[in-house]
């Protein structure tokens, strides 16, 4: 790539997305990552606490955990309905573009408030089972867990589409009429054919989702009300709410290794399996 | 090793894909343990005709027999039949032994069975030593060899090949075709084979369908049909042929005439032409002498151009009225006629030769 002639213009087109970068990014988040070893005082203070105060090192334990299962999740119904917009009908794949790409066009807000009004004790849900006699007094829908988790999964689910579709349309037809012609199940044809095909896809897609789940910061703030805390969030009241700059800025600073690992480490294992034969 | 071969009765199948006809009435007799080649240009219909025998596709009308039982509705997971495959549609991510053990699992075949055909198989169609390889490792005749072996480790009572060779180059072709034919020996399975290769049809086949426009237009053995072809895109198909337009048809005893040129042509006998026809010669049955022949066609016609092709050399004349004809001498035997001078007479035996309808 440096050697070829197609770098120096390569260059001038990207620049101003680098520059951008550069100034609204990274030269901001090195501001933050100088906050954390200076604040209160200068020194390594912050990461010590990082790593020994049991309220920071629940909070990532529980962020973890929480992205974890709204990954495995995103990723296992994203498989389902990008199966259903590659190889579906006309009217299906309609379908799936209307209920995966509309919400898109919503904000992360509207779409918390959304499941706000569906989920509290006063939602659709809960006056509906009343109305019906299955429930004397309002569940606890909300503020807890399961709302954080369900409100992720719904947001994160297009963004495991986009590769996972990538991975299925690569699929050669014929691979599958093999299988079918030597006998093999629709149940066998998709475990042992079309899911290792699909494998690269699905590598992504965890990655991507994982990555992007780390960050939450919106939905579960107003879905777990308070309750279930995750990293962001903790930074946000770390920074905002006391006076403890220092903290929030080695949380920030511990998050962005966290996500930059994950990534090399993924992308690493994603080339292998890419490009075939490597055992 | 197969434990028996299949034939299959195909009656009046039809396909059609929306207004679009793929297949119209084909009927045929496919006999157990034949090689059968389906032959025709591409868009003839001949792959849709053997992703119907596979059951990847349902027959729009007509039914298709399996040893006199209808098979025309079930699927092709219980069809059980081999397939190659155009580009062999290895399973990449599975080793060579895998991908040949994978019909065997899918039945339910014992681990130690499995290994041990598997092995028996990868000895027979020459691949030891690559077993642990992914496919895309392989060269183009031992994925095709991979293929095989997928296709035949399961003992199926026919094998469908589609188009299998397209993707070599000429010389594997060659080897790969010996391979095949030595396969369907020793397998004893009914081979139903695709291709567009006239000369890989000849060679390969027990018996050709030849396909064009959705039709059957006729079934036989290479030899037959190459001799004696029914209609003229048949006879075009399978080589370079000299058609001679003739009027005038008559029957006599040797068999029927017509004039060309005013030269009366014989052939052997065709009962159903009146008036006009075509008459048929291959270049290699046809010859050049300085004299009219005292026995057999000859017509009168000039040298125009020779193309040396090692063995043999082709030569190009033109009769009075422009005709062309084309003749394959060998080499030497062409040597020693060429110079004496541009006015030849082209000759043929009467059984050479073949009328056909002049619109087929």
């Amino acid at each position: 790539m440096r050697s070829s002639s197609a770098f120096w213009p390569a260059l001038a087109l990207t620049a101003p997305l680098v520059l951008f970068l550069a100034f609204a990014y990274a030269l901001p988040f090195l501001g933050v990552a100088l906050w954390s070893v200076t604040l209160p005082e200068p020194g390594l203070g912050q990461y010590e606490r990082l790593v020994g105060d049991p309220l920071v090192q629940s909070v990532f334990l529980r962020t973890f955990r929480i992205c974890l299962i709204v990954t495995v999740i995103a990723v296992a119904c994203a498989y389902a309905v990008t199966y259903v917009w590659v190889r579906g009908s006309r009217l299906q794949r309609r379908l799936i573009e209307i209920c995966i790409f509309v919400p898109f066009w919503i904000s992360l807000l509207t779409r918390a408030f959304g499941w706000l009004a569906l989920l509290s004790t006063r939602g659709i849900v809960n006056a509906s089972l009343q109305a019906l006699g299955l429930t004397d007094g309002p569940l606890a829908l909300v503020r807890n867990e399961p709302s954080v988790i369900a409100g992720m999964v719904h947001v994160l689910i297009p963004f495991a589409v986009l590769p996972l579709a990538s991975a299925m349309r690569t699929v050669d037809e014929r691979m599958l009429l093999a299988a079918r012609g030597m006998g093999a199940s629709r149940l066998r044809i998709f475990w042992s054919v079309f899911l290792p095909l699909t494998l690269p896809g699905v590598i992504g897609a965890t990655l991507i989702v994982f990555v992007f789940s780390l960050g939450f910061f919106v939905t579960p703030a107003i879905l777990g009300g308070g309750r279930s805390i995750m990293v962001a969030e903790l930074v946000y009241l770390r920074m905002f709410q006391s006076p403890d700059w220092g903290l929030g800025a080695a949380i920030s600073v511990a998050l962005v290794v966290i996500v930059a690992a994950l990534m090399g480490l993924l992308a690493r294992f994603a080339r292998l399996g890419l490009t075939g034969g490597g055992r | 090793m197969s434990k028996r071969a299949v034939g299959l009765q195909v009656i009046g199948i039809g396909k059609s894909f929306g207004h679009f006809t793929a297949l119209k009435d084909i009927t045929l007799d496919i006999a157990p343990g034949e090689f059968l080649t389906l032959l025709g240009p591409s868009g003839s219909g001949k792959t849709t005709f053997l992703m119907v025998l596979a059951g990847f596709q349902a027959a729009s009308e007509g039914r298709l027999l399996s040893d006199g039982v209808d098979i025309t509705r079930s699927r092709a997971e219980d069809r059980s039949f081999g397939m190659v495959f155009q580009g062999y549609a290895l399973f990449p991510h599975k080793s060579v032994a895998q991908n040949i053990a994978f019909p065997l699992q899918v039945r339910g075949v014992a681990r130690e069975d499995i290994a041990r055909r598997v092995d028996a198989i990868i000895a027979r169609v020459g691949l030891v030593g690559h077993e642990n390889k992914r496919p895309a490792q392989l060269s183009g005749g031992q994925q095709q060899r991979v293929a095989l072996a997928r296709a035949l480790v399961f003992e199926p009572p026919v094998l469908l090949l589609d188009e299998p060779f397209s993707a070599l180059d000429k010389h594997l072709r060659g080897r790969m075709q010996e391979e095949v034919a030595r396969l369907h020996g020793e397998f004893g399975t009914t081979f139903v084979f695709v291709t567009h290769d006239q000369s890989e049809a000849l060679s390969l086949s027990s018996r050709i369908a030849i396909f064009n426009h959705g039709r059957l237009l006729q079934v036989g053995a290479p030899r037959d049909i190459y001799e004696r072809p029914s209609s003229r895109f048949v006879a075009e198909f399978l080589g370079e042929i000299n058609l001679l337009p003739v009027e005038a048809i008559g029957h006599c005893a040797r068999g029927t005439s017509g004039l060309f040129e005013e030269v009366r042509l014989t052939a052997p006998r065709h009962e159903n032409l009146n008036g006009s026809a075509v008459l048929a010669v291959r270049p290699e049955h046809m010859s050049v002498s300085a004299e009219p022949p005292a026995e057999g066609n000859g017509v009168p016609a000039r040298l125009a151009g020779t193309t040396y092709l090692g063995s043999a050399m082709r030569l190009a004349f033109a009769t009075s009225s422009g005709t062309p004809l084309t003749v394959t001498l060998p080499s030497e035997a062409a040597g020693r006629i060429l110079d004496r001078g541009p006015d030849f007479w082209v000759t043929w035996s009467f059984d050479n030769g073949f009328l056909l309808p002049e619109q087929s």
